[in-house]
């Protein structure tokens, strides 16, 4: 391996790739971090503050447990409030690894490379914050198998009719296939660290790790087809999961809950809720890492652009809810709608969620607002509030005011509503600092791949338009 | 490529592997076969501050169950006797008996005796013995031969799942009203036509047998 300090351009670019990158500079600017004995202290740092909040988590998970579900705020008819409201957001945010890793693949989007692995690593974790919701909300969570169909004593196997069933399959299968597909993907990374391991303990790790990969042609070989066999395999997921979810709420007779719309809607959604987070994520990890040479500035645009035009689909969606509202003419539909925008107690939901996932992405029509990571970095903060403001007019204020007013109720959030919100992000934030510390946050191999390509044959048909649109020439 | 690991280890995680699939498939039989058969009580007798004997009371003196438990017909709850309806004989009968001396102190003391339970659903199933014997679900059926036993135990598990099962399908259980009674009664090898005609005769109505609020009201 080169033993040049990676080449760590300060320079921003629009290519998918910095020129002049060699193979061994990308795992130099990679793997320098992770195998490193010294750790940084913004690292340091950040994972104290997501320890806290992970301190945080499993005191409400244990109060929860000994006291139960009665210290959140919700009760009847508000019986899903921040749990489920949590869960949307979060399954949304776990959208945009697979997006990314598997759709982007079988697309040939050769941009995909520097960002999948850690977007992957999101997904993941993401998943593990949502999926602990709605077990967490079962009130004794503890009998979490119920859910299964498995020979039970009480004669019953789950309601298949019952989308509330179908969620447990999607989402666990959701999260396998995305675990088995990240770790796939990892091998020869992980044969990588291994071989150029100092410690002991990194040499224990990567090597139980990498299951003794030998990168042979065969086995490079066979690990290629498999890896397109499980992107085939995931690529349905995406649109699946959330659709699945959608139908949580399409599948109920409460105005604001059943339309049609839901599914694509939800999934354009998640979709925009997953790159906000992926930018939240790739802008600190580049700078930090000094990863600007291979997560480019095309990376950010991209993603911005893909939130923009889901950003669109997602707010079309809100129009039509509304139209179908007063189209249906059925006074409920009516009434719901009336309230979700005009309603006293929280019209201000609907309002914000317009600022934040509306008019909030309209700079991004823009290339300069799309190349500045800044910039970036704040709509996708403002998009994520915003996506969760939508789960939370979609979810609270449909169920605060249904057909019978002697039923009404306002719902406010307690203490341990958003101690367990914040909480998660301690969950989240504390398996996040551990990656980027022990994995490597951008797929080496594949990386490799292309700067042999980009050295060998040029930049691709592709790369040459974008490229020459960006403004900067083809050839590195 | 260096060598962290000694040559067996791919051996080794091959048969750990395959060692771990049988271990979850072991553990995924073994659960709920476990939940299912020793976990629940059946058969084991319970301890009773009186040893009292069906077997002896209901079959060689052949007291009819209503005798002491008076309410099975018309109640929910199928009573277990008063001391005082024990004296009915006893006041007579072994009147010096060591077995009967806790008897005896709850009479003169007129305190009721503190019988064990032993059929015991949570508080959230519902359970109503007139809705069975007035429609010809036998005591057998569910107590198994009560008559012949010394002690006393639960014969059946009471699980959901276990009440389910003739919910589903009463007319392979049900039997003429006259017979419920009948502690050795014997299904016909007709059961089925027979049960389905019961069923209709009494108008039992089997949509209504597997709603959840039947029973979780
Ligand atoms: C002489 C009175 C008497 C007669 C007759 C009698 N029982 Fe009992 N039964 C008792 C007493 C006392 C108990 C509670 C203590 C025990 O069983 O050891 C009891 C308990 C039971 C129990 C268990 C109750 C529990 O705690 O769950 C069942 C079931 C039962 N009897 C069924 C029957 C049936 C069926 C018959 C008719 C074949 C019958 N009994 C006849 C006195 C009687
Ligand atoms: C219909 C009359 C009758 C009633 C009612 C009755 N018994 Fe008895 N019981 C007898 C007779 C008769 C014997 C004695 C049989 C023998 O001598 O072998 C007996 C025997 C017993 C014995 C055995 C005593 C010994 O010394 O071996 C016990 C214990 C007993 N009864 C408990 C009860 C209890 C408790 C009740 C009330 C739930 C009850 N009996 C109700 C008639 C009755
Ligand atoms: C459909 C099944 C079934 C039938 C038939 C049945 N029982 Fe029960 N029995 C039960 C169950 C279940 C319990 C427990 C009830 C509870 O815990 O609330 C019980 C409890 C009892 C008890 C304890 C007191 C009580 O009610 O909790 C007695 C005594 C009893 N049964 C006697 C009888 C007798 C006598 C008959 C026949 C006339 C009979 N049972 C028929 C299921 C049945
Ligand atoms: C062997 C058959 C059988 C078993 C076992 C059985 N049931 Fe039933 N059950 C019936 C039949 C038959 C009816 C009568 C239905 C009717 O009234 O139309 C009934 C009716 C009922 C009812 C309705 C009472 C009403 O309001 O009309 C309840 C409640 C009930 N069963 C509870 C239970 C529970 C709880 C269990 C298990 C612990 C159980 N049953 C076990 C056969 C059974
Ligand atoms: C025939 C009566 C009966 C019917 C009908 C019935 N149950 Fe039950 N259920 C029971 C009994 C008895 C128990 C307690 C014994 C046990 O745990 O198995 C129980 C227990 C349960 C429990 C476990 C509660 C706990 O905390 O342990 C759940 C959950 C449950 N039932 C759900 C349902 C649902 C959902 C339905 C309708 C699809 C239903 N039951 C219909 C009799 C019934």
């Amino acid at each position: 391996m080169a033993v040049t300090t990676g080449t760590q351009l300060v320079k921003e670019t629009t290519r998918v790739l910095a020129p002049g990158q060699t193979a061994g500079g990308i795992d130099d600017s990679v793997n320098t971090p992770v195998l490193s004995g010294k750790t940084p202290m913004w690292w340091w740092i950040g994972f104290g503050i997501s320890a806290a909040l992970l301190g945080l988590y499993l005191v409400s998970v244990v109060n929860l447990v000994t006291t139960g579900t009665g210290i959140f705020g919700n009760n009847m008819p508000v019986a899903w409030a921040m749990p489920i409201i949590n869960f949307v957001w979060w399954i949304g945010i776990g959208h945009a690894g697979t997006l990314i890793s598997a759709a982007l693949l079988l697309f040939r989007q050769p941009w995909r490379t520097s960002i999948n692995r850690f977007a992957e690593a999101m997904t993941i974790f993401a998943v593990v914050c949502a999926g602990l919701y709605p077990i967490l909300h079962l009130g004794r969570p503890w009998v979490f198998y119920w859910l299964l169909p498995y020979p039970n004593t009480f004669g019953m196997f789950p309601q298949f009719r019952s989308p509330l069933a179908w969620d447990l399959f999607a989402i666990s299968a959701y999260a396998t296939v995305s675990l088995v597909f990240w770790y796939v993907g990892l091998i020869p990374d992980l044969a990588t660290l291994r071989d150029s391991a100092r410690s002991r303990f990194q040499k224990l790790l990567y090597g139980a790790l990498s299951l003794g990969w030998t990168g042979s042609a065969r086995a490079w070989g066979r690990y290629m087809r498999a890896y397109l066999l499980l992107a085939a395999l995931s690529f349905p997921l995406v649109l699946s999961v959330h659709s699945t979810i959608a139908m949580d709420f399409a599948v109920s007779q409460l105005p604001g809950w059943n339309n049609t719309i839901m599914p694509p809607y939800f999934v354009a959604g998640a979709v925009f809720a997953g790159f906000a987070m992926v930018l939240i994520l790739a802008i600190p990890l580049r700078r930090a890492f000094h990863l600007r040479s291979v997560i480019t500035m095309r990376h950010l645009d991209n993603a911005a652009k893909l939130l923009l035009g889901t950003g669109m689909i997602v707010v079309y969606g809100y129009g039509i809810e509304l139209f179908m509202a007063w189209y249906s003419g059925v006074e409920f539909e009516v009434f719901m709608a009336y309230n979700r925008v005009f309603g006293a107690d929280h019209g201000w939901a609907f309002w914000l969620l317009i600022m934040c996932n509306l008019v909030a992405i309209q700079p991004l029509w823009f290339r300069s607002v799309r190349q500045n990571p800044i910039a970036l970095f704040v709509i996708s903060i403002i998009v994520s509030i915003g996506m969760w403001l939508e789960r939370y007019v979609i979810i609270v204020v449909s169920l605060t005011k249904d057909f019978l007013l002697s039923s009404w109720f306002n719902y406010v959030p307690t203490f341990w509503d958003w101690a367990l919100f914040a909480g998660s992000f301690g969950l989240f934030g504390t398996l996040f600092f551990l990656f980027i510390r022990l994995l490597p946050s951008v797929a080496t191999s594949e990386m490799k791949e292309m700067v042999h390509h980009d050295a060998h044959h040029g930049s691709d048909y592709y790369e040459t338009i974008r490229g020459s649109y960006h403004g900067e020439g083809g050839r590195a | 490529m260096p060598q962290y690991f000694p040559p067996n280890t791919n051996a080794f995680v091959r048969w750990a592997l395959l060692g771990g699939g049988a271990f979850t498939v072991a553990l995924i039989v073994a659960l709920p076969i476990y939940a299912r058969t020793m976990n629940n009580a059946v058969g084991v007798p319970v301890e009773q501050p009186i040893a009292f004997a069906h077997n002896l009371h209901a079959t060689q003196l052949g007291i009819d169950c209503r005798y002491c438990h008076t309410s099975v017909e018309v109640a929910a709850s199928a009573n277990v006797p008063a001391s005082e309806t024990c004296m009915t004989c006893h006041s007579q009968v072994r009147v010096g008996s060591p077995q009967l001396a806790a008897l005896w102190t709850s009479w003169e003391a007129d305190a009721p005796l503190e019988w064990n339970r032993v059929h015991d659903l949570p508080e959230y199933a519902y359970f109503n013995h007139s809705a069975h014997i007035t429609n010809g679900v036998g005591c057998s059926t569910c107590h198994g031969r009560v008559d012949q036993m010394e002690g006393i135990w639960k014969n059946e598990p009471l699980t959901m799942g276990w009440c389910m099962e003739c919910h589903r399908a009463p007319e392979r259980f049900v039997r003429p009203r006259s017979e419920v009674f009948n502690m050795a009664y014997q299904p016909p090898s007709d059961q089925l036509t027979l049960g389905r005609e019961l069923v209709a005769a009494y108008h039992i109505d089997t949509e209504k047998l597997i709603s959840c609020s039947t029973c979780h009201r």
